[in-house]
């Protein structure tokens, strides 16, 4: 288990490279410089483009960027922002809180409701129940997440005036609140964006486990347990869930970057400032060190996903650490 | 020697009466019916209606026309621009579905080369290869886009298909690559490696027609996927370039009216939810009839 293991994390840290020299190797690819536009946006002259070149470290060869880049990266130094002018690492570290509320109540809400409703359709199999649900969540799956924000944003906090619209705190709030109140206020911006996000993605969850648990359902250990006399409801959670909860894994170690990064969609329109949000900012101000950092934040939201997925694999099925 | 398996390579996916079996198979699940007979429709609106539609890049009247509700002459209202927002619907899903099309099939071709070249050559070529997949599947696609787009002051439509085309094909790669692992050693690939073949011969002749039943599945349900992915896009304003109407653009054009004129802004988005709802279901039903053949 232990050389497992290492194995496991040496294959994830090989990965975060090649995703990481994917990045950089992107930035370059990409036409056109950042500062090029600069110079044609504003009246700056060719020595102080150059100065500015030198100082983002861009008229060095590119093999002497990536160093830099991967070594900075390592420190934890993404390099400063273009358009905030501040170092990248902060600007996350600010943003991050945000996206990690955002993300985290989704995971919570698509991992207990979803994987219910997905158990529910598939004790109810092809009955109006299971279709009913089946199309309700495909239905969600198939809209564009911005404009279902925009549509609660529209009903629930303009016509009807039930929740707030955009935002994270209420700006309005007496300094003197209390925490509960401050706690209230933010549960409260949280509810839309959370919302929308479970509304377009939890179909996954619902599916997976539908499929998972049917596949348990028929496996000879159940009809066993069946024959035996047990309730049904001792059968599927004491028999059929456990090893319908492993593909289930998987889905969650894909979805744990969701967790660090938000939607970019979701938190533009809601103006939830998390690093979602900060990305789309970064695009439109074409911010290359801003969504570098980023990109790259998402990749060890990734990686880091696998990997715990793995690790909590091998730990409920013996099977895979031994070989 | 020249090898020839002509006489008993004999596919079930060739020729017009495989296409007539697995459409009927397909219209036998209700799902697959509504699929059809949706995508059918989505097909028949935006490559017949703009015969009959207003021009929907006509701004008639800006001062009296702009944000008319839905009436007799204009179905969906008019814009904040006065324009037709049907005729712009319609004109938008030709766009978003060229676009979502081109991609796609860009990426099932290069991904189903890498994944074929990958299976059939095992060894250091495959290890590199699901490397080097593994390393970019690591960055969400979204981010990978948004670091390509964000070159461009105004993104070019062939920028947009070639960027969604070329980070759609790590998934389909590994699909295949699984398949043409599991096809590797069935006896038809090695009676023909037997019988003098060479790599190319098997890959194309053998190996692609077996595993175009998975990869057509996986090409139906990435339709749907790259119409949301484009219509984000167009939405950031990264995607198709106005006054060019898309889905994703109108949304964005008319959110500042949606309040006060919402259904400039609700019928572009219930346009992308029928066609991938319609792409999804056709995926789901060509998979269980691909899982009962």
């Amino acid at each position: 288990m232990g050389r497992w293991l290492a194995g496991r994390v040496l294959q994830a840290l090989l990965t975060l490279a090649i995703a990481t020299a994917a990045i950089f190797w992107l930035m370059r690819a990409a036409p056109g410089d950042p500062l090029a536009r600069l110079a044609g946006e504003r009246q700056v002259s060719a020595e102080e483009v150059a100065a500015l070149r030198a100082r983002y470290g861009l008229d060095r060869p590119v093999s002497a960027q990536f160093a830099a880049f991967l070594e900075g990266a390592v420190r934890g130094d993404l390099g400063v922002s273009i358009s905030h002018h501040r170092p990248v690492g902060d600007l996350i570290a600010e943003r991050l809180p945000a996206s990690l509320l955002l993300g985290g109540t989704v995971l919570l809400v698509n991992f207990t409701v979803g994987l219910l409703l997905g158990m529910r359709q598939a004790l109810r199999r092809g009955r109006a129940a299971d279709t009913a649900l089946g199309m309700l969540s495909l239905a969600g799956y198939a809209m564009p997440s911005f404009w279902v924000g925009l549509l609660l944003a529209w009903l629930v906090g303009v016509e009807w005036r039930l929740l707030p619209a955009a935002g994270m705190r209420d700006p309005l709030l007496p300094l003197d609140a209390g925490a509960l109140e401050r706690a209230r206020d933010v549960a409260a911006h949280l509810v839309l964006p959370a919302l929308t996000l479970v509304i377009v993605s939890i179909a996954a969850p619902m599916r997976h486990q539908r499929a998972a648990l049917l596949e348990a359902l028929a496996q000879p250990f159940v009809r066993t347990a069946r024959a035996k006399g047990l309730a049904a409801r001792t059968v599927v959670w004491r028999h059929a869930w456990r090893p319908a909860l492993f593909p289930i894994l998987t889905l969650f170690g894909l979805w744990l970057p969701l967790f660090v990064t938000g939607s970019v969609f979701v938190e533009s329109v809601f103006a939830w400032p998390g690093i979602g949000a900060l990305a789309a900012e970064a695009v439109s101000a074409r911010d290359y060190p801003l969504l570098m950092g980023t990109a790259l934040l998402a990749a060890v939201g990734v990686v880091t996903g696998t990997l715990v997925a793995d690790v909590a694999y091998a730990l409920l099925d013996p099977r895979v650490g031994e070989t | 020697m020249r090898c020839s398996t002509r006489a008993w390579a004999r596919r079930e996916t060739a020729g017009g009466a495989a296409v007539r079996r697995r459409l009927g198979g397909v219209w036998r699940r209700p799902g697959g019916r509504i699929g059809l007979v949706l995508l059918s429709a989505v097909a028949a609106a935006v490559l017949l209606g703009p015969l009959v539609l207003p021009d929907p890049l006509a701004q008639p009247d800006i001062l009296g026309g702009a944000n008319l509700p839905p009436s007799a002459a204009h179905p969906f209202g008019t814009d904040p621009l006065s324009r037709d927002v049907l005729a712009r619907v319609v004109a938008g899903g030709r766009v978003s579905l060229l676009v979502a099309g081109l991609a796609v099939l860009l990426a099932s071709t290069l991904g189903t080369l890498v994944g074929l070249v990958a299976g059939y050559a095992g060894g250091r070529v495959d290890a590199v290869l699901m490397r080097l997949v593994d390393g970019v599947l690591a960055l969400p696609r979204i981010f990978v886009v948004l670091l390509l787009l964000a070159a461009w002051e105004r993104v070019p439509l062939a920028a947009l298909v070639l960027v969604i085309g070329a980070t759609g094909w790590l998934a389909p790669s590994r699909l295949v690559r699984a398949e043409v692992l599991r096809l590797r050693s069935a006896d038809f690939v090695r009676a023909a490696e037997a019988l003098g073949c060479g790599p190319g011969r098997v890959i194309f002749r053998h190996l692609l027609p077996n595993v175009l039943g998975p990869l057509v599945v996986a090409t139906t349900l990435a339709v749907g996927d790259v119409i949301l992915l484009e219509a984000g896009l167009s939405f950031l304003g990264l995607g198709i370039q106005p006054p060019t109407p898309s889905w994703g653009g109108m949304i964005l054009e008319a959110k500042d009216v949606m309040v006060t004129a919402p259904w400039s802004s609700l019928f572009p988005g219930l346009a992308v939810m029928l066609t991938v709802v319609a792409a999804n279901l056709l995926g789901d039903a060509l998979q269980h009839d691909d899982a009962q053949a």
